[in-house]
């Protein structure tokens, strides 16, 4: 008859992971919004053309709609190409924005079988032409922010910069036209040892292995303001404008992260070569210290475009704007986006292994009743109860057996109940009862209200 | 040669259509079109800069949502929210979209607006068209008998669009849904008081809520002598009384001949004026079941995209401006060189968990830093200078008021957690 299936790719989120997602989207939207971040939204798909050239070889990894005679659309594959249009299109020069909403990838489209994935991106950027490194380090605080409330454990967050990098090929002997790919050698470090990186490089990248060597010298250091001095300093790296530059900001940088408190957990890190090609500047990464297992599909580069034990990535990316304005405007930006479905996975198992459960509603009290016949008088006590704003549930049975009552209490997590009973409602009272603990006080249906607000503060 | 020779008097023709949309002042998405087909001709052309020249829009009948909408938005889905979790609500999210063959059959006629996805080797997928179908499928798919669900997301129709009345592509729903067998007439009588709730928070003026039973109409055209089934038909004929005088509407009952035009019906399924609407459907969840076992649901749907609209105008009308950030102090200085303080103090404020800004300037005028309050509505500005800071105090200030005190620093978080906490929340 009929299958109710759900395909590969895609899930429902049931109340659990709900709850779940909310906290989290709770304690990032805040850290945002301290930081006076507005919000944006965009539709789920856009015109073809807006998403055409934009992802090189990933653009095989968009969903189409149909041709159904109108406009050629698809689904959107990142939340800054739509950011880069938005700003475009309204003429906006600056903004402080977060963004989170579903993206739509196709999974590997060389197995028989395409995959249709959705999934979260949370991303948060500065545009504006504004004094160097300032808002760059504005970002960093704000991942350091998160990941320590969202109480992850122990991470850390490696910088470098795209000048250093290319600064660094230039010096090392890389020709020009293979920066690019080099790069994305590079950045293999993360889950690839050295040599075999310095292998793909000589034999599949066609790099002497002298000029591979002297990449592997530099992509060894790490350090923090004091490596981008020693760096300025360095003979080679000294006589090339662009690492200069880079090595100059970066230093700047690190001074901010110190007056922002954030430098016992930031890196800079040699080795850092982030995937995407349109970061024009400084790059960041952060890295979770606990191996979290992988969820079943990923391999390696995930949604957030970060690497396997990463939990949030961005950069600067000043050209991205311009090739959306009719003019070639520039306005450049910087930005990180957040894991967060690496994140929900995190939590997801946490609270499969906590002993604490994860409440799904949150009800303060059932209003019940011990005897039959008194539907009515529970039905206007919820209505009270609800009207001054305390959340209630009652059941909807004409005649509950306060067994079950108690029950359903105790699975959903409520914490209170209000037993209606003949005598006390002769009596202008209503027993209420701490579920967990059994404690029963008969307060006077006047002070119901107050004496609930108390308890649950 | 040929090919651009033509290109370029196909760029003239179409150049003249757009001057003469534009002189004739014909409607902006019409206008939009023709400078979009022109655009790409442009394009194809190629040109000096070797620039791809395409069109910045979104696509027809979408539209972004900037950040005064986010924040008219956000506040809406609050009470709405609110409201629902005070009623023990759980909430669920289903993905964008589903199999064809989930929502083939669901639809009637109103199938041919769904939008499907271009098939690229996997499933056949379309858009989802409401949440009802998705939560019936959910509740089948996870043999759940037994569920009080809010489902809040967006919805994708391949409808015709008129934007200026508010109609959409792309739109949020809003639903409220008691699935499970009960003791008769609670839970729809908990949903109405829901509406109720929600419509008296929203503050949208006098609202009255129509009830009405299948039943009773099924009778009442069974013992008027309607065919049975004609049932159906006439039934949608007597829902045109909301925008119909009788006369017309008993023509069309007699006449068997359909309006020109539908103006009502929009995104909820509901007409025009109507920001709520709902009932109980038993027979929806055993269509998905593969032993079409029942489960009794009695929802509703908020216009919540009506309701938008709503706020929106009134926030256009109203004095009082919408922010679009919730930040209560920018850290500002007097006098150069002072960023380093600027900063240091931002950090503390944000570790406080105070909600601060400060510019992106080393040496910014205090008059812009004063004007970045004002026109984005943040209540306090707390300036640094060279001679306080000797004094170990800050300047906080009063944006509106312009009042001023000086604070001590090694307490300010302390002191500026007060003042906000007295004065602005």
């Amino acid at each position: 008859m009929h299958e109710t299936s759900l395909f590969e790719g895609t899930r429902d989120y049931n109340p659990k992971q709900m709850a779940i997602r909310e906290k989290v989207f709770n304690i990032i939207i805040s850290c945002f919004k301290r930081h006076g971040a507005e919000t944006i939204d965009t539709p789920v798909f856009e015109l073809k053309e807006t998403l055409t050239g934009k992802y090189g070889e990933d653009s095989k990894l968009i969903y189409d709609l149909k041709d159904q005679g109108g406009e050629l659309l698809s689904l959107r594959y990142d939340l800054t190409v739509p950011f880069a249009r938005y700003l475009a299109m309204n003429k906006i020069t600056n903004i402080k924005r977060y963004h989170i909403a579903k993206v739509y990838r196709r999974d590997n489209p060389a197995m028989t079988r395409g995959r249709y994935r959705e999934f979260y991106q949370c991303d948060f950027d500065i545009a504006g032409q504004y004094d160097a490194m300032i808002p760059d380090a504005e970002c960093l605080k704000i991942v350091y922010e998160i990941l320590n409330e969202l109480d992850l454990g122990d991470f850390h967050i490696k910088v470098n910069d795209r000048r250093i990098l290319d600064g660094m090929f230039a010096v090392c002997g890389v020709p020009g036209e293979k920066f690019r790919t080099i790069c994305s050698t590079v950045d293999k470090l993360d889950k690839m040892a050295w040599e075999d990186v310095k292998k793909e490089m000589v034999n599949e990248k066609g790099l002497s292995e002298d000029v591979a060597d002297r990449i592997g010298e530099y992509v060894s250091m790490q350090g923090g303001q004091d490596l981008a001095e020693r760096l300025l300093q360095d003979p080679k790296l000294s006589q090339n404008k662009q690492a200069c530059a880079g090595l100059t900001d970066m230093k700047l940088l690190f001074s901010y992260l110190e007056l922002f408190q954030v430098t016992d957990k930031v890196v800079f890190d040699l080795s850092l070569a982030r995937g995407l090609d349109y970061y024009t500047g400084v790059i960041y990464e952060a890295i979770l210290s606990q191996t979290i297992p992988a969820p079943a599909e990923q391999n390696g580069a995930d949604e957030a475009g970060v690497s396997v034990g990463s939990v949030a990535g961005g950069g600067r990316y000043d050209g991205l704007v311009g090739m959306f304005d009719p003019k070639g405007r520039k306005v450049p930006c910087v930005g990180v986006s957040i894991g967060i479905e690496r994140i929900f996975s995190i939590m997801e198992q946490k609270a499969e292994t906590s002993s604490e459960k994860v409440r799904t509603t949150e009800t303060q009290v059932l209003v019940a009743s011990a005897q039959k016949n008194l539907l009515e008088e529970r039905l206007k006590l919820t209505s009270e109860l609800w009207n001054a704003g305390i959340k209630v549930e009652v059941l909807y049975k004409k005649n509950p057996k306060l067994l079950s009552q108690l029950q359903h209490c105790e699975e959903t997590g409520i914490p209170l109940v209000a037993i209606l009973g003949e005598q006390e409602l002769k009596d202008g009272v209503v027993k209420l009862r701490n579920v967990a603990s059994r404690e029963e006080v008969d307060v006077p249906r006047a002070d119901l209200v107050d004496e609930i607000k108390k308890r649950t503060l």
